[in-house]
């Protein structure tokens, strides 16, 4: 059994448990007293408000969209940076970081000055009829940048391993291409797949930064739910910030909970495999 | 090569198919991911450098330089602190409730930034916890320093103690039992024995640690108040300047935040080639990181 001969553990522990409720528990923690204190019927009307859904359904809209597009182009990312070689590789793999490294607000006005009408790509988009800039699909392009290196970083290591014996194995047995990559590789590199979009999902759900400068912030089209709660709060209208802010947090520990579940079972996967 | 010839390629390796997925995602990247990048120094300089310069000289923007840099050098070194004692704790020891106490110093990674800074006002704000009780003893956290410093450690939480928990946890305790058996008191046994094989890991932590401090937007928003030349941080300072229509201005503070960003991931990179970061996929929970332990 466990032997403690190692010193330090009340020092360290102390300090982590400290830190913890300090920093993560106390205030969370205060949220949810702050909302709680609200009553059912206060709470009810304030998070099932019109503007309160409207900025739900484009939050929910929009992170969906941009997930869906990170997939595709996350998988493509991830599939060239793995199977191929070609000169700047190296490079493309260390840009992937980018969206973590650049902060929100830098990545929020570069991505404006791009899409806006006289931008770079919003000029040329405005000839064919599609404004970015100040609608959702701002906020999609937004939250696709912030989430795409969850969707790269959780399939490429899995895409490393996959082992070409079993690629070899169907090709002997006759097996097209696109057969081999729809029933062997792509079986394989699911439940990466599915734990990377949970992620990439989240993050944008909770996206502020990048966001509010290109979404142009207009109640009922393009208000996400985390602006609805900072302006609730800039109103000094504290209940309905709390309220708000807790269903954001509610949704952050159901999607800890989806993403913990596909982690594991991705993890037996990968460890039988 | 000649008896590799005989095998078909692998799949998707077809010249005409590479090429073109190749060529399809470098444009995307160029127009995603590398664009944001160059059109932030094309706006900063786009009026010269002697606007440039005038941009990053304002006395605001400098202040707002210090006052980042300021909460970075509190907030790293405290959060460097905790995330080692965090790992030694988890991976040197068995005790109850290991795997609950990993998912809560995860928490940070999924929670909203708008919720954390809301949290942290219901705590130390008038209408919070503790609120009044400081306003009665003129302690100001909020609106001030050590607000911006407890938020930017909130969202920060996780960074250094996930990428030394896989790590620690892959080297095992036999090293650092030899080293006590031997007669080394604890401090000297993590300074001469776990400290030299896990620098690099830790290292990588407090870079990325860093650069979310640094650029921390949403939680520090709430908290600080948004006082020109008093509590705007950088990121704060640059939304300012871009809703005042100062746009040379904001892209020129952007820009001093992009380098960080690129130096992050320079370092990223060296740090990767000794090793480092090779542990950690990204989580929104420590869940896989710690293996369940048999006993």
């Amino acid at each position: 059994m466990a032997r403690r001969v190692l010193p330090g553990l009340p020092l360290a522990l102390g300090i982590t448990l400290v830190y913890v409720s300090i920093i993560v528990v106390l205030p969370l923690s205060a949220l949810v007293y702050k909302a709680a204190s609200l009553g059912f019927e206060d709470y009810w009307r304030i998070v099932s408000s019109g503007r309160a859904l409207a900025s739900y359904r484009v939050t929910a809209l929009s992170a969906l969209a941009a997930t869906a597009f990170n997939l595709v182009f996350g998988f493509a990312l991830a599939w060239v940076l793995v199977r191929y070689r070609f000169p700047g590789r190296r490079f493309i793999d260390a840009l992937v970081d980018l969206p973590f490294a650049l902060p929100t607000a830098v990545a929020g006005i570069a991505l404006t000055a791009l899409f806006a009408p006289n931008g770079w790509f919003g000029s040329i988009l405005g000839e064919a009829g599609i404004t970015v800039a100040y609608t959702p699909l701002g906020i999609m392009i937004a939250m696709a940048f912030t989430s795409l290196p969850f969707i790269v970083r959780t399939i490429q290591p899995v895409l490393e391993d996959l082992d070409p014996a079993l690629e070899e194995a169907a090709q002997s047995l006759g097996g097209s291409d696109a057969s081999i990559f729809a029933r062997v590789i792509l079986p394989l590199l699911t439940p990466a797949i599915l734990a990377g979009v949970s992620l990439a999902f989240a993050r944008s759900l909770g996206e502020f930064g990048a966001i509010i400068f290109i979404a142009g912030n207009q109640p009922f089209s393009t208000e996400i739910t985390a602006l609805l709660a900072f302006i609730r709060l800039e109103e000094y209208d504290y209940q309905a910030a709390a309220a708000i802010a807790s269903v954001l947090l509610i949704t952050a520990f159901l999607m800890l909970a989806v993403t913990n579940i596909l982690q594991a079972r991705a993890l037996r996967y990968t460890a039988r495999g | 090569m000649a008896s590799k010839n005989r095998k078909p390629p692998r799949v998707g390796d077809q010249p005409g198919f590479r090429r073109a997925l190749i060529a399809a995602v470098l444009v995307v990247t160029a127009i995603f991911i590398v664009a944001p990048l160059v059109v932030i120094g094309v706006q900063a300089f786009s009026q010269g450098w002697a606007v440039y310069a005038t941009a990053i000289a304002d006395p605001d923007t400098l202040h707002a330089i210090l006052l980042t840099v300021t909460t970075a050098l509190i907030a790293v070194p405290i959060n460097t602190a905790f995330g080692v004692a965090a790992a030694w704790a988890i991976t040197k020891f068995d005790f109850w409730g290991r795997r609950f106490l990993l998912v809560v110093i995860e928490i940070p990674f999924s929670i909203s930034p708008i919720v954390a800074g809301v949290a942290y006002l219901f705590v130390y704000g008038l209408q919070g916890l503790f609120g009044p009780a400081l306003q009665s003893a003129d302690i100001k956290i909020l609106f001030a320093l050590p607000g911006i410093v407890l938020a930017s450690m909130f969202v920060t939480a996780p960074f250094v103690a996930r990428e030394l928990i896989p790590l620690m946890q892959a080297q095992g305790r036999d090293l650092e039992e030899a080293a006590t058996s031997l007669g080394a008191s604890g401090w000297r046994t993590f300074f001469s024995v776990t400290l030299p094989n896990i620098r690099w890991a830790l290292l990588y932590g407090v870079v990325l640690c860093n650069a979310r401090v640094m650029g921390e937007f949403g939680a520090v928003s709430v908290v600080s108040g948004n006082i020109r030349g008093q509590t705007n941080t950088l990121p704060l300072h640059i939304e300012l300047l871009y809703h005042d229509y100062q746009t040379a201005g904001a892209f020129a503070a952007a820009s001093i935040l992009a380098v960080l960003a690129v130096v992050t991931l320079v370092a990223k990179v060296l740090l990767e080639r000794r090793g480092a970061g090779r542990g950690g996929r990204p989580t929104l929970a420590a869940n896989q990181t710690v293996p369940e332990t048999t006993t």
